[in-house]
């Protein structure tokens, strides 16, 4: 019993995550239809910024966070602008190439920059774990899971109670009524396209301290992206969190119950059955339209 | 292609090994012809059904652990092993295809790359049979009689055998009713179906034949190479196979075969200029430009410049 409680406290760390890696995609290829397989570098980029930011400006490791997200948002956004903008009458297959464009050069950018060596980013919690009754947590995972939490909050508060989110939602929903109510279609583009990058590289820098960073790490979290969206619906952001809840206890579980080396075969295996089986998602009523 | 260009491109493709003895040139052309059979592979589903596989070095996997296994554990001769990794690869290409093809588009793509995830996993952590990350070291050689085509230019022949027959196969089947019925589909699917084409049939069709393609260029590169290992399923295979189609020109019979070749060709003759990461780096780019700029490939933009130079 212990041992499940355990398994489920280190999957909610991880889904926590997962949630946000999520939500950023679910915003990108939910919202605007983009299939962007560079999602995952995204978060690469926000762990390797926070090591970035730690190691050369010497900054403080919450400052180093929030640089590394600025850093995601900006980027996100002159990719936007740069790539995405003169495509936007293109078929969706055309941008998913481009994106996938975009995955290989900032991969191997990554790679040229920082090596193939994988690098540990020093945090300032103390190593000694958090014991609460039967589970034990360390304080930098104490940290991810609250930061996670809030982020994941301040993301749906954001989508669903401003008049940015508003638009933004508009701007998806019905692209030329939103252009007649004075809403700047392409700004919002950018904005949505900016916003999910950054909460991709937000997980990265969450997530970057508690493992390691190295140039491949992407791949996988991009394919746990697009299962955490699948499995909870496109543009869903309730859906996407518990999906990445989902997901993380998922293979929490299956890490300590099946084998260890299959931990990542979860992901693969929610990614097939759910689109066989449910395509429209765990949590959503009607089918998926298209 | 005028007759005359066809025939001087053949005599040159079949005296290769006589006027470039060089063996390192010709490991690149070896290379080249595998990669050939694997772009032409993926061009059926992406160029003609226009459903893009990201999965595909699965097959490609497959078929190398297949024929490494059966010639190294059961003993088989590499001539029972490829049919036999072909069949296994199509049959992989069927299950994939009967589960994924009532997908489209980034659905069908995540389902391929998810089943490819889930390949490479098996591959390492089974360490049973496929001996895990270490991989199966002294794969035969195949022999023809008393001959071993251990040699280059031997095995370069056989390679050249595969090419011309993945290209007789797309070549007839693009132009029956089985390769119009891809195209209809690929242009517009509630039509194609309203006039009778079986959508699903013809899509795991598709699959399958592209499938063991792909299978008979990994057996071919598994007793090439003579090492078969996890990185068979490495992301960077189906990547390169991606961009030899979009850079050759999808939905062409001689765009995947040129792309092969300048994409073989282009990264041995940088190797000494620029390390290998500047090099995928490029690649990224590259694909990035091509689709902006060059959409439908080289082969289609050559066609129309020619067509536009005559009177």
């Amino acid at each position: 019993m212990a041992e499940l409680l355990q398994h489920l406290v280190n999957g909610l760390v991880l889904g926590g995550t997962y949630a946000l890696l999520g939500i950023g995609l679910t915003l990108i290829f939910g919202l605007m239809n983009v299939v962007n397989f560079a999602h995952g570098e995204f978060y690469t980029l926000g762990a390797y910024a926070t090591f970035a930011a730690l190691g050369l400006a010497g900054a403080n490791f919450f400052a180093a966070v929030l640089a590394a997200i600025a850093c995601g948002a900006v980027l996100g956004a002159l990719c936007e602008q740069a790539l995405l903008r003169p495509l936007r009458a293109e078929s969706i297959d055309t941008t998913m190439l481009v994106m996938i464009g975009v995955w290989i050069a900032m991969q191997n950018a990554e790679l040229l920059i920082w090596g193939g060596v994988a690098k540990s980013i020093p945090h300032p919690f103390p190593t000694a774990p958090l014991v609460l009754g039967p589970v034990s947590i360390a304080p930098l995972r104490a940290f991810v899971l609250v930061l996670a939490a809030g982020l994941i909050v301040m993301a749906y508060l954001a989508i669903h109670r401003t008049r940015l989110g508003t638009a933004m939602r508009a701007t998806f929903q019905d692209r030329d009524t939103a252009a007649l109510m004075g809403v700047r279609i392409h700004r919002m583009h950018t904005v949505t396209f900016a916003f999910g990058s950054g909460l991709a590289a937000a997980a990265g820098a969450l997530l970057g301290p508690v493992f390691l960073a190295y140039p491949s790490m992407g791949d996988l979290a991009s394919l746990k992206a697009f299962s955490v969206v699948i499995l909870g619906g496109l543009g869903n952001l309730p859906g996407a969190t518990l999906g990445g809840l989902l997901l993380g206890i998922a293979e929490e579980l299956g890490a300590g119950y099946i084998s260890s080396g299959y931990r990542d075969a979860v992901g693969f295996v929610i990614i097939i059955l759910v689109l066989l089986l449910r395509p429209a998602g765990l949590f959503t009523k009607q089918e998926r339209i298209g | 292609m005028s007759g005359a260009g066809r025939a001087v491109l053949a005599g040159l493709a079949l005296t290769l090994p006589f006027w470039l003895p060089n063996p390192y040139f010709l490991h690149v052309a070896i290379m080249a012809g595998i990669f050939g059979v694997l772009a032409l592979s993926l061009n059926l589903l992406l160029g003609y059904t226009g459903q893009l596989s990201l999965g595909h070095a699965a097959f490609f996997g497959i078929g190398a652990y297949a024929s490494a296994l059966l010639t190294l554990r059961l003993e088989w001769s590499f001539w029972l092993a490829l049919p036999a990794a072909v069949a296994l690869a199509a049959l992989a290409g069927w299950l994939i295809g009967r589960l994924a093809l009532k997908l489209r588009g980034a659905y069908f793509v995540l389902v391929t790359i998810s089943f490819a995830g889930v390949v490479a996993l098996v591959s390492v952590n089974w360490m049973e049979l496929t001996n895990g990350p270490l991989g199966l070291p002294g794969v035969p050689a195949p022999t023809l009689g008393p001959w071993s085509l251990r040699g280059k230019p031997a095995y370069y022949y056989l390679v050249l055998a595969a090419v011309l027959l993945a290209s007789l196969v797309c070549r007839r089947l693009v132009h029956s009713r089985i390769g119009r019925a891809f195209v209809a589909l690929r242009e517009n699917e509630p039509l194609a179906e309203s006039v009778g084409v079986d959508v699903t049939h013809y899509l795991v069709l598709a699959a399958v034949v592209s499938a063991a393609m792909a299978g008979l260029a990994g057996s071919l590169y598994a007793h090439y190479t003579r090492f078969v290992s996890p990185e068979v399923f490495l992301f960077s295979y189906t990547v390169t196979m991606v961009i030899m189609v979009v850079a050759g020109g999808k939905g062409t019979l001689a765009g995947p075969l040129v792309g092969a070749l300048i994409f073989t060709v282009l990264p041995e003759a940088l190797r000494a200029v620029v390390s290998w990461q500047w090099q995928m780096l490029a690649y990224g780019v590259l694909l990035i430009l091509l689709v902006v700029f060059l959409p439908r490939g080289i082969v289609p933009a050559i066609a129309a410049w020619r067509v536009r130079q005559a009177p």
